[in-house]
């Protein structure tokens, strides 16, 4: 009777500490969320800087990526 | 650990949005410039003046485009990172390139397809500049409510899974979430502002090529970044002790 040794094939499956993510996604969520209102809605439903130079910019990106748009 | 997945995730973001701009280029970019043309032919038929552009067309459809991709990209990147992070070891006992893929399939449903199907995407010369406003509330609103929706769905999964199985569960879940969307899309208000004489053709390829572009974001965020990690995790855990199985 021999032993082999088998690699146990799946990897253990590790779980990240929910302490360990929860910072990283606050600041993640916040800093995601305010450069996805100035690709999608900045200079169109509302202008926190006047003129649409930032809409005309990111015009066909806006069309395209599915925002709303003139 | 979540470093390098937020790390990876960026990156992966930039990558999908270099793909995607490959899209947008063959697909989209043909399409906008068509609508701008019935833009330009409805104005010059009413005697308007041709306005004054703010940015020409030329860095719109490069520098502009490019810059709107790399912030949604590496944006999305970084949010689908902390998503995975979360996911992966909770949401089953999958690898973590399962886990991704599936991560990303939720991601591109909910946030992308489910918005949509009820309020899609328009080329320029369709869309009044009077209802931005509202048009932009509503969108948001049912991004918002699609995120929402999935939660209830997955809470009611993780109840259900210990008595009927992680299959029919998921199966269960899946049914909560297109109910609750289905009663939203009836209730919300419908929009359409497409002009009567816009070409159907160019409306469709338009939505198609928004789609493309999408997919190739979310395909990328959940196949390249799955690779990856997986690739990671794979060498961190071959120096683990083996199991030793007797014969």
């Amino acid at each position: 009777m021999a032993n082999v040794v088998v690699p146990s094939g799946k990897p253990v499956p590790l779980r990240i500490p929910v302490r360990e993510i929860v910072p990283w996604a606050v600041f993640a969520a916040v800093l995601g969320l305010a450069l996805l209102y100035f690709v999608g809605a900045e200079q169109g439903a509302t202008s926190i800087i006047s003129g649409s130079t930032v809409h005309e910019f990111v015009h066909d990106g806006r069309h395209l990526l599915g925002f709303p748009c003139h | 650990m979540m470093r390098t997945l937020l790390i990876r995730g960026m990156l992966v973001g930039l990558a999908a949005a270099a793909l995607a701009y490959v899209v947008a280029w063959f697909l989209g970019e043909p399409q906008v410039a068509l609508a701008i043309s019935f833009e330009e032919a409805k104005a010059a038929a009413s005697g308007e003046m041709h306005e004054h552009e703010l940015v020409s067309r030329t860095v719109q459809e490069t520098f502009g485009l490019i810059t709107a991709l790399v912030v949604y990209g590496v944006a999305f990147g970084g949010l689908f990172s902390i998503a995975f992070a979360f996911a992966h070891g909770r949401i089953g006992d999958f690898r973590p390139r399962t886990t991704a893929a599936l991560v990303a399939l939720v991601g591109f449903v909910v946030i992308y397809v489910v918005p949509f199907l009820k309020y899609p995407p328009n080329p320029p010369a369709v869309g009044s500049e009077d209802t931005i406003g509202s048009r932009t509330t509503l969108y948001v609103t049912m991004i918002v409510l699609s995120l929402f929706t999935t939660a209830v769905a997955l809470y009611a999964g993780r109840r259900l899974a210990p008595r009927l199985g992680a299959w029919n569960a998921a199966l269960v879940a899946v049914g909560v979430f297109a109910v609750i969307i289905g009663i939203i899309y009836v209730v919300m208000p419908t929009v359409n502002e497409v002009p009567a004489d816009f070409s159907a053709t160019v409306l469709w390829r338009f939505r198609l090529a928004s789609l493309a572009i999408q997919l190739t974001v979310w395909g990328t965020l959940g196949l390249l970044f799955g690779g990856l990690t997986d690739r990671a995790l794979g060498r961190r855990t071959a120096g683990a002790p083996a199991a030793v199985v007797g014969v």
